[in-house]
């Protein structure tokens, strides 16, 4: 249930306090160490980010599709590595047992994953199947009241620090494609199941990811999400219908900070006797990126409130994710470019948001896919 | 023990303040408004007191407009059981607020008043010892640190060049100092929360307080602005320039 005005007006305050007074000085040395301190995700939880979109009955906050899309433009106001601990708590590592999930399966992780006591990934991704996610090989055969694993989940966040996996395998290996997978929910501590070195990345130092891998991993029947077997693609694409539009407000979250940063920049920052933000051209910079960065605010929350009107999404998610991430993108560049060679020198954080933003583009669905989503979507209401 | 704390809602210590064209005052609309920062070190002073034990409630106070209620309710989200809203649209001088005060704590008997050392829009610096005088209570101004023990208070204040250490008789005032506390971020969960906490209302006239001004603002101006500083070649070139530029020796 939505919150009342005022409710919502302090929690967002306080986010925005929480991101501007505790995190925005910390960047830096994230960046610097790869690693969020202890003390600050302890804060997190206590602040209580780890619950933001998982149901009230469950411990949570249960925010409304809108809501969250305001959170996530606040979390956009520093770098996305802090927005990664408990991202997949709230989103794609959680919410495939809110969707789908048994009773039962709610009733024993969403209020540990509300704390923070539990940390969840989404495994999706193998070797072989990125964009073609729904050919994945990982392979789930069943023995009595347990399956059996084999496979390796790659680039998967979280993984090093995860307590739960929701994991997408193959139950029916003679179904090719993606009817013959399932999700499972898969505990750290299974026998079989072991986590690679994290990954050395471009950007977002700080948030890990790492190989999942699954050596005749065992894990009760019992754990299919939702205990049907065969709809796991289906629990997974609706996932990730809500996570892109997550990323999309992060997305105008960040483009608003760099603007911000632009402009605090260009009035400073004097060449020919004056602030370089009385040149046109630097203006015309400016505009560009405030106006794109305008449009994929208001796209994120019409697709918001779309989605909580009970439409089925789909195509606007996918829109979203695919003009919010790129904008971001080209917001970033000019960014560098206003800020020039200083955009380029790591003193500042324009060099670094640049980098750890062109993760958007990728992850979640490229932009292609994105493409191929929406002309899909497109194209059958044509007929 | 039962704890007040007073709480005014200013213009947020992020905002860059603008002066009105005509001079009247400072320009307010569509502007962040957040709580005083001295009155929320007050509120997590009294939360602590709550928490280990020492106070059995905590009641928060604000006085202005309607969206004070919103302040109100940060400081329940923050741990303070109850609220108390004086709704009122004018501008409130010190001694009406201590007034107000006054005539709260005849109704409520807490045994300690903590508030903020001043607010940041007008730089007071008044209400708390205001306050005290009218009740006849000690009082502590710009704590640093509040020990709070069998009635009676130790306070370790701020002071021109140190810090002093005074003990005084509860019921009492203390005023808070930036060093007191770190204020905690209300948790989310206690935010949503705080909703089903009360506010009582009330209004000046409920309280029988005359607030009507009893300073007049004649003009409020931007500060103005540094010029830049030259640098001297030598010492006989600043005793010129003091001599003769500036004229000070
Ligand atoms: C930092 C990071 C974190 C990640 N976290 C997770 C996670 O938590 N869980 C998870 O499951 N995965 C995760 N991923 C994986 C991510 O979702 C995939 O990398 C992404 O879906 C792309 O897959 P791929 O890397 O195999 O690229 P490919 O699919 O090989 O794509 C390569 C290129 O080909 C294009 N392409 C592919 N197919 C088509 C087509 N049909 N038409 C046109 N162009 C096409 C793509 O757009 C891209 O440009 C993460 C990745 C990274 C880098």
């Amino acid at each position: 249930m939505a919150l009342d005005t005022e409710t919502f007006s302090i929690l967002l305050d306080t986010v925005e306090r929480f991101v501007a007074e505790r995190l925005v000085p910390l960047e830096a040395q994230v960046a610097e160490e790869d690693q969020v301190p202890a003390d600050v995700i302890t804060e997190m939880k206590e602040l209580g980010l780890f619950g933001l979109t998982i149901p009230e009955e469950y411990g949570g906050l249960g925010l409304t599709m809108t809501e969250e899309i305001e959170v996530a433009i606040k979390l956009g106001g520093t770098t996305p590595a802090f927005r990664s601990v408990f991202g997949t708590n709230i989103g794609i590592g959680s919410q495939g047992i809110v969707m789908d999930g048994t009773t039962e399966q709610k009733a024993h992780y969403l209020p540990k994953l509300a704390t923070g006591e539990m940390i969840s990934s989404f495994a999706l991704t193998e070797p072989e199947a990125g964009s073609d996610a729904g050919s994945l090989k990982t392979c789930a055969r069943l023995e009595g009241d347990h399956y059996v694993l084999n496979g390796t989940k790659r680039f998967i966040t979280n993984s090093p620090s995860a307590d739960i996996f929701t994991l997408m395998a193959r139950t029916d290996p003679d179904t090719p494609g993606a009817k013959g997978i399932s999700a499972f929910i898969v505990e750290r501590n299974s026998p079989g199941l072991s986590v690679g070195p994290p990954d050395k990345k471009m950007g977002q130092q700080g948030a890990k990811t790492a190989d999942v891998i699954l050596e005749d991993c065992r894990v009760p029947a019992a754990n299919i999400i939702g205990g049907i077997a065969g709809v796991g693609f289906k629990t997974a694409m609706k996932v990730l219908d809500r996570g892109r539009l997550h990323i999309s407000a992060v997305s105008v979250g960040i483009a608003e900070r760099l603007i911000k940063e632009c402009i605090a920049y260009a009035s400073e920052r004097k060449q020919f006797g004056k602030a370089i933000a009385e040149f046109q051209l630097i203006q015309a910079m400016l505009a560009d990126s405030k106006a794109e960065s305008y449009a994929a605010r208001t796209m994120v929350f019409d697709a918001a409130k779309k989605k909580e009107a009970g439409e089925n999404i789909t195509l606007e998610a996918a829109c979203c994710k695919m003009f919010a991430t790129e904008m971001v993108g080209k917001v970033a560049d000019r960014a560098v470019q206003i800020f020039g060679g200083a955009g380029y020198i790591s003193e500042y954080p324009i060099e670094r948001l640049y980098r750890d933003v062109r993760l958007f583009r990728i992850y979640e669905g490229t932009t292609q896919i994105q493409q191929l989503v929406i002309a899909r979507e497109l194209l059958k209401d044509a007929e | 023990m039962k704890v007040l704390v007073a709480i005014k809602r200013v213009i947020d210590y992020n905002v860059k303040i603008r002066v009105k064209s005509d001079e009247t005052g400072v320009e307010t609309t569509n502007v962040k408004m957040s709580m005083n920062p001295f009155d929320e070190i007050a509120v997590e002073e009294g939360v602590r007191l709550r928490e280990n034990g020492s106070a059995e409630e905590l009641i928060a106070v604000s006085i202005g407009p309607k969206q004070a209620q919103e302040t109100i309710r940060t400081a329940l989200a923050m741990g303070a059981d109850r609220g108390i809203h004086v709704e009122t649209d004018d501008e409130v001088e010190p001694l009406a607020v201590a007034k107000l005060l006054k005539a709260l704590i005849e109704k409520e008997n807490p045994d300690l008043v903590v508030l903020g050392k001043q607010a940041i829009d007008d730089d007071s610096n008044q209400t708390g010892q205001m306050l005290a005088a009218l009740v006849g209570w000690s009082q502590g101004t710009f704590a640093s640190e509040l020990e709070v023990a069998d009635g009676k208070a130790k306070v370790t204040r701020e002071i021109d060049g140190g810090l002093e250490t005074i003990q005084i008789n509860m019921p009492a005032v203390v005023t808070t100092d930036l060093r007191l506390n770190t204020p905690r971020y209300a948790s989310l969960p206690n935010i949503m929360k705080a909703k089903k906490k009360p506010i009582d209302e009330s209004s000046p006239a409920d309280l029988g307080v005359d607030i009507s001004a009893r300073l007049a603002t004649l003009k409020v101006t931007e500060p103005s602005s540094r010029e830049a500083g030259v640098i001297v070649e030598d010492v006989a070139e600043l005793v010129d320039k003091l001599k003769n530029e500036a004229k000070v020796i």
